[in-house]
């Protein structure tokens, strides 16, 4: 109902809304939608629910506008004006355009949550389906299921997010493409921006510097490309451009971590030698040769080597925040005090002789070090399946210890001999038990066909339903084992909080039944009729176990009385 | 473990498994002790060697304290270093836990002022000429001297307090690192270098650089009072030859020559200043000279000193000659030799000749007889000495030159004079050189040999073996090369000798340069790195090939491709640069990106730095690394090589290329749980010449059926074998087979082993 403070901004007539002709109010906060001589509203959405519209597109026959809201629903609007298909099509698009000015002011107020939540919905297919049969059919509140349901999604979701690395060889994705008159086509993507932004800050400081006050964003881009700084080969430091800064401060950068020392000795190849004594001694034949003295080849390999750092500090840029801490202690030491500095020696020292020791230990020669018994970070997938699903199927078998081979071979052994003695299970070592005929025979019983298999169909439920209806029962299980999970879990209802809840999952069950299980009955009845009754049985028994659950429950608690 | 019977001798070794190769390797370096003659070792690397000498010649010390009094141990970078000082403070803390006593053993580590210095301010140059020169310019005798009279000259209290106390006292027994020595010395105010310095001298373990052995400059002052009965061990020795070269050679350009004019211009000031204000002090110096080097003709006949090449004994014998006695003479004399030196330097074409034709060339031009030349080096310390010069390094030109003449009036034999007017790759700039280069590396070693009674020469690549007496002119008692016993085939040794369009790849140098060589090579390293998990090192045969082919690679996609299985880093030929990437390279590998390390053969990286586990799983040789066979130097060895040890120019040339191959294939496996693949990249690894002359350990591996792959191949057997060893490697698979435990090792078996993992 619409209350007097609301304001009417547009008002449309002659749209229909699920084959009922009516009016389309846009007001102040909501846009609802009444059936033409009823004075109540039919359909009614806050502009903070709503994520998105959506038109038709341009010469579709049907002209429509779709609101789709944050928990999935939408709701669509066909515009029947009678004066024909462009008055149609106008007051669409007056509907769209003030549409388009007022959702933005509410697009602030959309709560944080429900993007959160959409995007959980989004990343767990399984969880979305749930939704789908639990939420959207109103078996139990959006409430309760993001409280109940998917708990553990949620709490999953606080654990560390893995950040995406970027790829090294994202700048040779950007294939330029040349465009037939002399130019070249640059492909960028966002994604492909995003990695240079981590890569080079210095370039998204330029950005941020120049966009878009000073010049667009493809102009911006352009420039990148043009740049010497794209291109590896850039020797000519002088020629002033956009982004000869970027490049200082990436050699900067560079130099600054020279300076700040190696923190690894054993990698420290300018303090390997361990002599001081003048260059002109020696003949420096059993040396590398001298430099082939070409600029363009040395700097383009300074490049590779600056590029691939950057890309590593990229993706380890939260996770350095620390040591690049401890980085700026070592090249101020001037203002730190003594004994600072004497603890950083130390730390130094202990960090070295670590590594050193690291190395020398032969693993396999000490019985301490386990060497299959490596403490190594777990590995944190997002997709299990696809991991595991790769291109290496089923080579994972676990892989046996010598000494459970050594137990099973004994236990074997043991086994094997006992039948000989015939002392672990009495048996008559000469006679056989049945003779080969009758057991042939009844072999013959056992198959299909065969007397003792009587109730047996022979062809395999799974053959006979097609792949979407056996879906469709997957789900149908899934969200029946959710709600039974739950279910079961108030019981024993000792609390007040839990015999509510037993309560309530009844009631759910209930609902879920008619919502979901009955019209799905009816429909394999009707479609399938060969295996309707096998389908669902499984399910209708495990639902009537927890129906008849409740009402001894519900029994007692009277009795009780 | 805890104690082994090598042949009678108990050796506690501080694991609770050996390596059959490892008791192999004690068995026979023992039996070279009890010779008391050189050794020749080859073991792979990645089996422990360090630990096995360390332990068996320990155990040896302690029970023949008299027939071994000293162990002295050479590796070459100062990482290597650190590392054995660190095994032996393992084996050292090994034996207190066995025994409940400490041995009483005092070992360190010698290192060069800039590693050890304390002093706040000196230490933190970075420059080691510079921490010398500083440090020289606090310590020196008549510094202190006038520190006496002058409180306001600064002195070095670290020093101060050394000379005060640390004489007196002997340092108690224990194992010494570099940072324990600069704790012990921080906490005592001594100076931890000239500590060490004077401490070698009573210590039973040193362990130092090559250079304080081997090279003669530095050997004078620090290794001189060894004891005869000392061992010695070059660790990482496939290289010695070249550190014996280039200790003994001198180069001279234009700018020292203008440097020594400038050092005598001040020299000859200084001196008549002096000879205004005291002459007492020039007085004294010259009665010094005519009595001449009596002391050290003494000490050396009593046999405490380590003779020194540049030093020769003529030179002990002798007095000064007259002529250079007086200071104002000497001078002189210094300025016609480096004038005569400067117009060797202004000539046109490429000149060599012997010392011998030097010297006839330098009596008939500037009149200088060979005799004063001889005394040139000694002459000009004593007159440093004199002359109160605070920072020697100043002069270091003028001292180059002088070493210059007493080398060539020395030796006549084995070097060689070979002016170049101008650089082969720039043959239009005008930069002229004077080598005096040395061309038989025996001449270094000689003392050594001589001196001491048991010299060990190890390393993980030694092949050929018999090269080595014959280079360095020794007789070992002992030469062996042991295998790597597997329990699983942990190395795939590969020659891939044509592309996938069966193009013949090569490095040589008609071929080099080809597109679809160069194409090869980055289908191969690009194929490679998507199928190797983690790091993977390559080697070039040269920087400057290695620049051209990656500025190819670059223009025709190779590099994109690359970046798109892994992260690239290139050794550069700045140090520092590298040591970043190589940083950055092994974080790559650390955190799961995987990386490709471009690097040269020859350079730092395959020198020092070791690539175990997923640092390095597969190691690409591009290519032969020959030496570059245009230099005259090296053109003027290999005829001297020729004529006197009738070494032929291609075995050497061979020789030298394959031990650094191996060296570089060598870097990826660190151990028996290690795994690699070494890809030879080259037509020619596959001729017989080339690979008979790679390790035994690696040659093992390398049937003839990898022996001549295209990249397909190489690829398709690389990923076989990478999900085989991708497989758990427990400690029972490799137990009894290459993994011993000390019953297996009891039970009589030992000389099975042993006949198993020794080939010669």
């Amino acid at each position: 109902m619409t209350t007097s403070s609301e304001d009417v901004l547009m008002q449309v007539g002659q749209v229909r809304y699920k084959k009922g002709d009516g009016t389309l109010y846009v007001m102040n906060e909501r846009i609802a939608w009444m059936l033409d001589n009823r004075d109540t509203v039919s359909v009614s959405h806050k502009y903070a629910d709503i994520k998105l519209q959506k038109i038709s597109p341009e010469g579709k026959a049907k002209i429509q506008l779709q609101v789709v809201l944050h928990d999935g629903s939408s709701s669509t609007f066909h515009f029947v004006n009678r004066n024909g298909q462009e008055a149609q099509i106008k007051d669409r698009d007056d509907v769209k355009e003030l549409l388009q000015q007022l959702l933005p002011k509410f697009k602030r107020k959309v709560n944080k949550e429900l993007e959160e939540k959409n995007r959980m919905l989004q990343e767990n297919p399984t969880l979305l389906q749930l939704y789908r049969d639990l939420v959207i059919t109103q078996v139990i509140s959006s409430e309760e299921f993001w409280a109940q349901h998917a708990a553990e999604y949620t709490q999953a979701k606080k654990g560390q997010r893995q950040d995406i690395g970027v790829n090294g060889a994202f700048l040779a994705d950007i294939k330029p493409q040349t465009d037939g008159c002399n130019g070249l086509k640059y492909n960028l993507t966002v994604d492909i921006i995003e990695c240079i932004f981590k890569t080079y800050p210095a370039v998204k400081k330029k950005h941020v510097e120049n966009v878009p006050q000073k010049m667009s964003e493809s102009d911006f881009w352009t420039k990148f490309f043009q740049s010497h700084y794209f291109h590896r080969d850039r020797i000519n430091a002088g020629t002033k451009d956009l982004f000869t800064e970027c490049a200082k401060i990436d050699d900067q950068e560079l130099k600054k971590d020279i300076q700040s020392g190696i923190s690894d000795p054993l990698v420290d190849i300018s303090s390997f030698e361990d002599k001081s004594i003048d260059e002109n001694y020696g003949t420096g034949s059993g040396k590398a040769d001298k430099a082939s003295g070409n600029i363009v080849h040395q700097s383009m390999i300074k490049r590779f080597n600056q590029h691939s750092i950057m890309v590593l500090k990229a993706s380890t840029a939260n996770t350095s925040q620390d040591t690049s801490q401890l980085h700026l202690n070592g090249t101020t030491t001037l203002s730190t005090t003594k004994s600072e500095a004497t603890n950083q020696i130390e730390d130094r020292a202990k960090a070295k002789k670590r590594r050193i020791q690291e190395k020398l230990v032969y693993d396999d020669l000490d019985t301490s070090c386990d060497l299959n018994a490596k403490t190594t970070a777990p590995l944190n997938l997002s997709h299990i399946d696809r991991y595991l699903h790769g291109p290496v199927p089923g080579s994972g078998s676990a892989e046996a210890t010598n000494e459970e081979l050594q137990v099973t071979l004994t236990q074997l052994r043991r086994e094997a001999s006992n039948w000989v003695n015939g002392n672990h299970v009495p048996r008559h070592a000469t006679t056989s038990l049945v003779s080969p005929a009758a057991a042939v025979s009844a072999l013959g019983e056992l198959t299909p066909g065969g007397a003792l298999m009587k109730g047996f169909r022979e062809d395999s439920l799974g053959q006979l339903i097609p792949k979407d209806l056996e879906k469709e029962l997957r789900n149908m299980y899934m969200c029946t084992c959710e709600l039974l999970r739950h279910f079961w879990k108030s019981f024993p209802p000792n609390t007040p909080q839990l015999e509510e809840k037993a309560v309530r999952m009844h009631e759910a069950l209930h609902r879920f039944h008619s919502a979901r299980l009955k019209p799905f009955e009816d429909r394999v009845q009707r479609e399938f009729s060969a295996v309707s009754q096998h389908l669902t049985s499984h399910l209708n028994q495990l639902l009537n176990t927890a129906y008849r659950k409740f009402g001894v429950w519900q029994q007692r608690k009277l009795q009780m009385r | 473990m805890r104690r082994i019977s090598v042949d009678g001798l108990i050796v506690y070794f501080p694991y609770d498994y050996i390596y059959p190769e490892q008791y192999a390797y004690m068995l026979e370096l023992k039996r070279g002790l009890d010779a008391r003659g050189h050794c020749l070792l080859e073991m792979p690397s990645g089996t422990g060697k360090t630990v096995t000498l360390l332990s068996l010649i320990v155990a040896y010390m302690l029970q023949n304290p008299l027939k071994i009094t000293k162990l002295i141990y050479c590796s070459r970078t100062v990482p290597e270093i650190e590392k054995v000082i660190e095994e032996l403070k393992n084996l050292i803390e090994y034996y207190e836990k066995e025994d409940g006593v400490k041995p009483k053993l005092v070992g360190l580590v010698l290192s060069s002022r800039k590693n050890m210095c304390i002093h706040p301010e000196i230490s933190r140059e970075r420059e080691g000429k510079i921490v010398d020169g500083r440090c020289h310019s606090l310590t020196a005798s008549y510094i202190r001297e006038r520190h006496n009279y002058d409180e306001s000259t600064p002195v070095c209290s670290f020093y101060e307090g050394f000379d005060l106390e640390g004489r007196e006292q002997i340092v108690p027994a224990g194992i010494y690192s570099l940072d324990d020595l600069k704790e012990y010395g921080r906490d005592r105010n001594w100076c931890p270098y000239f500590l060490a310095r004077f401490t070698i001298l009573q210590a039973h373990i040193v362990v130092y650089s090559y250079h304080y052995l081997l090279d003669p400059k530095i050997a004078e002052t620090v290794s001189k009072e060894l004891s005869k009965t000392s061992v010695v061990v070059f660790d990482e020795a496939h290289n010695i030859d070249n550190v014996c070269i280039d200790s003994m050679s001198v180069k001279i350009n234009k700018r020292i020559v203008e440097k020594s004019t400038a050092n005598i211009q001040i020299l000859e000031k200084t001196v008549a200043e002096m000879r205004e204000d005291d002459v007492n002090k020039l007085k004294e110096e010259y009665s010094r000279l005519v009595e001449g080097l009596k002391g050290a003709q003494t000490a050396r006949e009593t046999d405490i000193i380590l003779s020194n090449p540049i030093l020769p004994d003529e030179v002990l014998q002798e007095v000064v000659p007259g002529n250079i006695r007086n200071a104002e003479h000497f001078v002189g004399f210094l300025k016609r030799f480096v004038e005569y030196l400067k117009t060797r330097l202004r000539v046109q074409h490429v000149m060599q000749e012997s010392p011998a034709g030097f010297l006839r060339d330098i009596q008939s031009k500037v009149c200088i007889e060979r005799k004063p030349l001889k005394f040139c080096a000694e002459r000009l310390a004593s007159l440093l000495r004199t002359m109160e010069i605070s920072d020697v390094t100043d002069f270091s030109p003028l001292i180059l030159v002088t070493h210059l003449a007493t080398l060539v009036s020395t030796y006549t034999k084995g070097f060689t004079i070979i002016v170049e007017p101008f650089d082969d790759k720039t043959p239009t700039v005008l930069n002229p050189i004077l080598h005096f280069s040395c061309l038989d590396c025996s001449i270094a070693m000689k003392p050594i040999f001589d001196r001491f009674q048991s010299v060990i020469i190890t390393s993980g690549t030694l092949s050929p073996l018999d090269m080595y007496p014959k280079i360095l002119d020794f007789h070992p008692v002992i030469m062996s090369s042991f295998t790597m016993t597997l329990a699983r085939p942990c190395l795939l040794p590969m020659i891939v000798a044509k592309g996938n369009d069966q193009v013949a790849i090569s490095s040589k140098f008609e071929t080099r340069e080809d597109v679809a060589v160069i194409r090869n090579y980055g289908q191969l390293l690009v194929e490679f790195s998507a199928a190797v998990p983690d790091g993977l090192v390559c080697f070039f045969t040269s920087y400057s090939y290695m620049e051209s082919v990656v500025a190819a690679w670059y223009d025709q996609g190779v590099v994109d491709q690359l970046q798109r299985h892994k992260l690239l880093f290139i050794e550069t030929q700045d140090s520092a640069e590298t040591s970043l990437a190589l940083m950055n390279y092994i974080k790559a590998c650390e955190n799961g990106r995987g990386a490709v390390l471009l690097s040269v053969a020859r350079g730092k990286v395959s020198e020092g730095v070791d690539f175990d586990h997923h640092l390095g799983r597969a190691v690409l040789m591009f290519g032969i690394p020959y030496v570059y066979t245009q230099s005259r130097i090296l053109k003027a060895r290999l005829e001297y090589l020729r004529d006197q040890f009738q070494i032929r120019e291609n075995d050497f040339l061979t020789f030298d290329a394959m031990r650094h191959a191996a060296q570089c294939v060598g870097r990826a496996i660190r151990g028996k749980t290690d795994y690699g693949i070494m890809v030879f990249a080259d037509k020619r690894f596959s001729r017989a010449d080339k690979r008979s002359k790679l390790p035994k350990w690696i040659q093992e591996h390398l049937t003839d059926s990898l022996c001549n792959l295209s990249t397909e191949e190489a690829i398709q057997i690389s990923k076989r074998w990478l999900r085989q060893m991708a497989q758990p490697f427990t400690r029972e698979d490799q137990l009894g087979l290459s993994l011993l435990t000390r019953e297996q090792l009891e039970k009589e078996e030992a000389s099975k082993f042993e006949k198993q993992a020794q080939q010669n």
